[in-house]
């Protein structure tokens, strides 16, 4: 038997936790067809579709102390629905709250756990291969105690429907919660504010400049890219050290790392410890009269071109369509 | 990306500052279809060109380094690339400083402005900087930084606007082919190349890919530690890169750079951190690029601490912070020199490596020019790739050299500083004697040579105040008054000189005479049986060697030169054979058969008599003559000659029966009184008083016959390397004179004696600058005591107009002025100059 | 006046290509060096800059080999002023392993009048991605723990935790002290040393402690590193002509406003 704990949001169960499932569904299959269970914490989950994606029974755990989420108290209810199940693997999506819950449970069970699991290797024992080193190793990782507790890495597997449906069966219960379990609750939620007020590290939208701007006053287009993209603007570390930007625009090892969904490099030829600071942006455009920099090698997109031409261009264009 | 061509006149591999600068200039002295690819990106492959400071002082004690930095900072200020920031060398103490006045020699000897000046001075201009520690600086206002990957593109695109470049970044070397001794392809990432020249500018992976073609390129990779501060107010208020001086604070290995906002501190201090070439990570697998190396604090903090002592208000300014730190990859080599030239092994393969910023654009320059013409205009013989023995390329050696260097970088080197370490290599036969004897072993290219020998010291006493004892330690460093004791024994007796560190290569077959004739300046069509002293040239008729060939046969010639450059030579005779089958010679080294022994001296004659019935009467075997004698039992040539001005031979024997001769002459001699006598008198003492040259002294590349006065009365008819040269500068007046000096008077200011030991600059006598048709300021190319005129003699090229006998000058040694007199301006030596002692 | 414990590993540093030993049980440091991780690095930043509000001290802990020294004294140079090293061979150490002698050196700590209110932690380790020492350290001391935390402000004797919600939004903790809570990356600038900090770092004696027990091991079997991922760059074109695919490109992306 296994039981996934199952995350949802305002859209319903949320993607990893059907990939959770579909790892899962495998899981059991290699097993010999045992059922894989779901744990849903407090909201009300739409049973059809976990039904679709092969969970037998959906375990609801309600009561006062759920209202808010605390990692202790849905680890306590988890760990309560194995018992209810005879459970001999307990797992969640390798999110911040699948890690932080599935610690909890091993940690009361005193078992092993294995983080942002990929792929199993073996069942007996089983053996899991897991992301290490922010995902640039794997780890092959036993498992040899019951039960099995680990969490499955966002994207290891696509989420898939069951080839066969089944009529998941909702049971409802109130796990017992000590006063310890909601100690670490969240007393308090604000939405979200996109930011604007000038910290690169929390940009959306980076426009970068390097050497390639000229001199301190050749930063006028890449700023007013920046203004109508709603984003920073980066520099790389030569532009700092020589005076044209203030240190904390400087992206890169010596500067901010950065994690937007946009960066655009331009006339940054990706020194490596620039890269070291941009890496984990989500699309790079790079722009850059230097086809072979390696800015432009590692880019997503790539405009080959001086920036002073090129950026003005795109401003041009934008604001065009704009209209203003 | 560019494709990699399949054919090219040459391949450089490498794209920092020195392969920039090399395809700049092959394509500025007509070379086309060059092609530079590089395993990284541009414009900074992640060499160590990337993460360089940038800065350049150019008043070095080498003339070799000085004069490639000077062109090379001229290049960067056309390219608009150089930014002039001054530079301090601060001093703590007194030893220190009288380094600073040192180089302050050096700084006139190499023209170059310089100031010795106070801490006030330094406060003035670097006003964060405590003065409490400072007794003095040295005052560079010339130093500056540069922008080198800047100056690489510039010299990149120059080539590509003379269409004679294509450059290929990402592409990385995989193999070098050799066919018959010589390189014919670049095989690559990208595809092979056809070429049959090739350029390995790769820095800290030269030996690496060297090793491809099975050449050596002995260098290693070695940290240089350097963090970045910043950002520090007092340097973030005044725009641009750099408004302060950079301070070298010289005893305790660190420098002070300001970089925009930030001070870079780097330190020369720590222990020598050496990596191995096959071992620097791949681009992907650095953390920051292949050649800034993770760096390891503990080594940096005692540098750290003594830095913020220095600028404690700057480097401790709220909100400086320690923003960068890397352990800088560098190329090091066994002798500090770049190593430049065409390899050895394979002909067609090059190297330009080991080369700093400072020298990266003279480099390129020289080396093209070298490629172009077959030397260059700046003499780089110290750097010649060739000058190597095998054992100097191990990496057990490079290791061990540079380890004991690093320290040294910013150290107080006395030039006749010796070795710690890699010492007892090479032996001679007779080496366990010499042990027994007392000797004092100074070391060249691994021989172990007898400088002086305790066991005459017992000559002090016999000859007193004549041995001109030294009272400053400097001055006596490294050199005893037994030196000049043998000196005068050989002078009055018989001296016996350990020659084994000769290198001798034999030219044979029916093209030899040919081929000696054609590379050396003397009349090499003699009659077996003589011996020939000869300058040999280059296409430019400077100097490439001095030496002195037997012909033993017709179709075999021995040809004897000093050990320090007699790889070189062999290369350059090698290189000269005659190319077709009609008249084909050989080279063939013996250096390790055999070893010499020099017996000179009036007992010579007598000395030897005594252990053999051969003729050796001045009749007999007239000097410049060489031919088998029996000594004992033993079968020796024996060659008339001297470089110490006295009657007697060289006697060449079987290696493994030098110590059987060593015995007998010692044995012989000792009714005469004779002596073993060290390479400071054969090298120094002897010579010196005799007005012998010496090469690498004054003699190189820059140096013509005519300078060094050393020209016969007609040039020989046949062809020979340089004639063309040499037949045109006979025909003009000297732009410069080689004259010796004899010193006036050795007080100095606080009553001490002094004695110049080479390198001073010649001066007016009232301290005035003297300057010579090249441009050039007149230095002391060699000094030493002439015991047997109770005189300090200094050789020095000057000025015509100045080259008069009896004129007086003065020669500035640790910044006080000394009085000096002309006593030759051609070669006519100060002893004996009727050369009647060698007859 | 707060007493702040932060627990830092020695974990070799990820900016380069990642290299694994010979025997495939760790990750290889050799080219890029080994350092803190940017949620180590953030927790002494928050922990310091909590010393700095409220008094009190900074400590360190870490559980490995005896190089650690080296990080333990980096991250001395920016703040904290003590530090412990339980000296071993981390081969063998799982999760449960590690938080049983950090839990240790607390209590030790505690018997010596060293009561440390609140124990930061980075919220995982860049080399063993394990999740769960902040957790098992704070049931074997009996503690409350909250993951995944920006930033912790100290109000009447209680700790204000806040982290990422799911949702993007912010959300808050409230921890009686003593408290353990793991740090995540992002919520603070961490500072580079200054030279006086390095100094200072150099002076602090080092508690070198050695395990209490024999670990219990991590169920590793090997290590194994992803098959690369080729470039994949689309160049949208060259010069200004290229202005329209870019803008195309922003429309999709939805950056545009």
């Amino acid at each position: 038997m296994i039981v996934v704990l199952i995350e949802t949001d305002a859209e319903g169960v949320t993607e990893t936790s059907l990939e959770t499932l579909r790892f899962a569904r495998d899981l059991a299959a290699e097993g010999g067809g045992v059922p894989v269970h779901g744990l849903v914490v407090g909201s009300v989950p739409d049973t059809d579709e976990l039904g679709k994606h092969g969970v037998s029974t959906v375990y609801v755990a309600r009561g006062e102390g759920l209202a808010s989420y605390s990692a202790a108290a849905w680890a306590a209810a988890l760990v309560e629905a194995r018992e209810r199940t005879g459970a001999v693997v307990l797992t969640a999506a390798g999110t911040p709250r699948g890690n932080e819950v599935l610690a909890h449970v091993a940690t009361r069970l005193d078992v092993p756990m294995a983080a942002n699991a990929v792929a199993f290797e073996g069942l007996a024992p089983l053996v899991v291969k897991r992301q290490v080193a922010g995902g640039a190793a794997l780890e092959e990782m036993q498992l040899p105690a019951r039960p099995a507790v680990f969490t499955v890495a966002g994207h290891a597997v696509e989420a898939r429907p069951a080839d066969q449906a089944t009529e998941a069966v909702v049971e409802e219960f109130e796990p017992g919660l000590e006063a310890a379990d909601l100690v670490g609750r969240v007393v308090s939620t604000e939405p979200g504010v996109p930011d604007q007020s000038g910290d690169l590290r929390s940009a959306r939208v980076v426009v970068g400049a390097g050497r390639g701007a000229g001199g301190p006053d050749g930063f006028g287009a890449v700023s007013e890219l920046a203004d109508l993209l709603g984003g920073q603007l980066g520099v790389s570390r030569v532009v700092t050290s020589l005076g044209w930007r203030p240190h904390h625009e400087q992206v890169g090892q010596t500067g901010s790392r950065i994690a937007p969904n946009l960066y655009v490099p331009c006339g940054i030829s990706g020194a490596i410890q620039h890269w070291a600071g941009c890496a984990s942006s989500k699309t790079i455009l790079a722009i850059n009269t230097d086809a072979e920099a390696p800015m432009m090698t590692k880019a997503t997109y790539a405009v080959v071109g001086d920036m002073h031409e090129v950026v003005p261009a795109i401003v041009d264009e934008i604001r065009r369509r704009s209209g203003t | 990306m560019a494709d990699v061509p399949t054919r090219a006149r040459v391949v450089v591999i490498g794209a920092g500052i020195v392969g920039n600068s090399l395809v700049h200039h092959l394509a500025r002295l007509g070379w086309r279809d060059i092609v530079q690819i590089d395993k990284g990106a541009l414009p900074n492959p992640g060499g160590s060109t990337g993460h360089a400071s940038n800065f350049i002082f150019p008043v070095d004690h080498s003339r070799e380094i000085t004069d490639l930095t000077l062109d090379s900072v001229r290049q960067y200020k056309e390219m608009d690339v150089f930014t002039e920031s001054g530079g301090y060398e601060i001093a703590r103490t007194e030893e220190r400083m009288e380094e600073l006045r040192r180089r302050m020699s050096s700084a006139k000897a190499w023209g170059i402005e310089a100031e010795l000046v106070g801490p006030e001075h330094v406060k003035e201009k670097v006003p964060f900087i405590e003065t409490d520690d400072i007794i003095g600086a040295f005052w560079t206002p010339s130093v500056g930084v540069v922008d080198s990957l800047r100056a690489g593109t510039i010299m990149r695109e120059k080539a590509l606007e003379l269409g004679a470049l294509t450059v290929v970044p990402n592409v990385e070397v995989t193999d070098l082919v050799v066919t018959d001794g010589r390189i014919t392809a670049v095989e690559t990432s990208g595809g092979t190349i056809e070429t049959d020249t090739v350029v390995v500018a790769c820095g800290v992976w030269s030996p690496r890919i060297a090793k491809m073609a099975g050449a050596a390129i002995p260098l290693t990779p070695a940290v240089h530690q350097m963090i970045s501060v910043g950002p520090i107010p007092q340097l973030a208020e005044r725009p641009g890169e750099i408004s302060f001086p950079i301070v070298r604070d010289m005893d305790t290995f660190c420098y002070e750079r300001q970089h925009g906002a930030d001070m870079e501190v780097g330190s020369y201090a720590h222990r020598a951190i050496l990596h191995e070439p096959d071992e620097i990570p791949s681009i992907d697998q650095a953390k920051l690029s292949p050649t800034e190396m993770p760096f390891t604090q503990a080594d940096f903090d005692p540098q750290l601490e003594q830095a913020y002592e220095l600028m404690p208000d700057a480097l401790g300014a709220d909100g400086a912070e320690i923003r960068y730190a890397i352990n800088g990859l560098l190329s090091l080599t066994p002798d500090g020199a770049p190593i430049l030239g065409e390899t050895p092994e394979v002909k067609g393969l090059w190297s330009a490596a080991a080369v700093w910023i400072k020298e990266g654009p003279g480099v390129g320059r020289a080396v093209a020019e070298w490629m172009t013409h077959g030397s260059s205009e700046i003499d780089v013989h110290h750097s010649d790739i060739a000058r190597f023995y095998p054992h100097q390329r191990t990496r057990s050696h490079v290791r061990a050299r540079t380890s004991e260097a690093f320290i040294k970088t910013y150290g107080i080197v006395h030039p006749g500083e010796q070795w710690e370490g890699e010492r007892g290599k090479r032996l001679a036969p007779m080496h366990t004697q010499q042990k027994q004897q007392g000797a004092h072993f100074f070391e060249t290219v691994g021989w172990e040579r007898p400088h002086w020998y305790d066991g005459n010291e017992a000559l002090l006493g016999e000859y007193g105040d004549r041995v001109m004892p030294r009272e400053h330690e400097w001055d006596s460093r490294w050199w005893s008054p037994i030196i000049n004791a043998e000196h005068l024994a050989m002078r009055e007796r018989a001296g016996i000189v350990d020659l084994t560190a000769f290198a001798i290569f034999d030219v044979v077959g029916p093209g030899a005479k040919d081929a000696v004739q054609r590379t050396v300046v003397a009349q090499a069509d003699v009659a077996p049986g003589k011996v020939i002293y000869t300058p040999v040239l280059d296409e430019r008729g400077g100097f490439k060697s001095d030496l002195t060939v037997m012909r033993l046969a017709h179709d075999h010639y021995r040809v004897v030169t000093g050990g320090l450059h007699g790889m070189a030579d062999k290369k350059w005779f090698s290189d000269h054979l005659p190319a077709d089958g009609s008249a084909c010679a050989a080279i063939v080294d013996v250096t390790s058969a055999y070893s010499t022994i020099g017996l000179w001296g009036p007992k010579a004659r007598d000395i030897l008599g005594r252990l053999t019935d051969d003729d050796i009467s001045d009749g007999g075997f007239g000097f410049l003559s060489c031919r088998d004698i029996e000594v004992g039992n033993l079968g020796v040539l024996a060659s008339r000659i001297s470089y110490v001005g006295e009657l007697g031979w060289e006697l060449y024997v079987p290696m493994e029966e030098g110590a059987r001769l060593w015995s007998l002459l010692h044995e012989a001699g000792e009714p005469d009184g004779a002596v073993p006598v060290g390479i400071g008198v054969y090298g120094t003492t002897g010579r010196i008083e005799k007005g012998y040259r010496a090469f690498g002294f004054e003699l190189d590349g820059e140096r013509t016959i005519v300078e060094a006065a050393m020209q016969r009365p007609k040039v020989k008819q046949a062809d020979f390397i340089g004639r063309e040269a040499y037949v045109k500068q006979r025909e003009e007046d000297p732009k410069t004179v080689l004259c010796t000096m004899t010193v006036d008077d050795h007080t100095s200011a606080s009553g001490a004696k002094r004695y110049m030991l080479g390198g001073e600059p010649i001066l007016t006598r009232d301290g005035g600058t003297l300057t010579d048709g090249h441009g050039h300021h007149p230095y002391v190319t060699s000094a030493g005591s002439a015991p047997s005129l109770g005189k300090h003699v200094l050789m020095a090229y000057l000025p015509p107009d100045e080259a008069t006998l009896g004129n007086q000058l003065a020669v500035s040694y640790m910044e006080e002025l000394y009085p000096v007199t002309i006593e030759s301006v051609d070669s006519t030596p100060l002893l004996d100059p009727d050369n009647a002692r060698i007859r | 006046m707060v007493d702040v414990l932060v627990c830092v590993k020695r974990v070799p540093d990820s900016s380069g290509e990642v290299l694994l030993t010979a025997d495939a049980q760790a990750v290889d440091a050799r080219y890029v060096g080994s350092t803190l991780s940017d949620h180590d690095n953030c927790a002494v930043e928050l922990a310091t800059q909590l010393v700095e509000t409220h008094g009190g001290t900074v400590s360190l802990v870490s559980v490995g080999a005896p190089e650690s020294v080296e990080q333990l004294r980096s991250a001395l140079s920016v703040g904290p002023t003590a530090a412990t090293l339980v000296e071993t061979d981390l081969r063998d150490f799982g999760p449960a392993d590690i938080a049983h002698e950090i839990a240790e050196v607390v209590r030790a700590h505690a018997e010596l009048g060293r009561e440390h209110d609140l124990v930061l932690l980075g919220n995982d380790a860049a080399d063993t991605g394990d999740f769960q020492v902040p957790v098992r350290l704070a049931h074997a001391l009996g503690r409350p723990v909250v993951t995944g935390i920006k930033t912790v402000a100290i109000e009447n004797g209680r700790a204000l935790a806040h982290g990422d919600s799911p949702d993007g939004g912010r959300e808050t903790f409230d921890l009686p002290l003593p408290a353990v809570v793991a740090v995540s990356e992002g919520g603070v600038s961490p500072r580079y040393p200054t030279i006086k900090g390095r100094m200072g770092a150099k002076k602090v004696e080092i508690e070198m402690r050695t395990p209490t027990r024999e670990p219990h091991g991590s169920g590793r079997v090997r290590l194994t590193l992803p098959p690369p991922a080729p470039s994949t760059v689309q160049v949208l074109g060259e010069g200004p002509e290229a202005a329209p695919a870019v803008v195309d490109l922003f429309q999709s992306l939805g950056v545009l406003r």
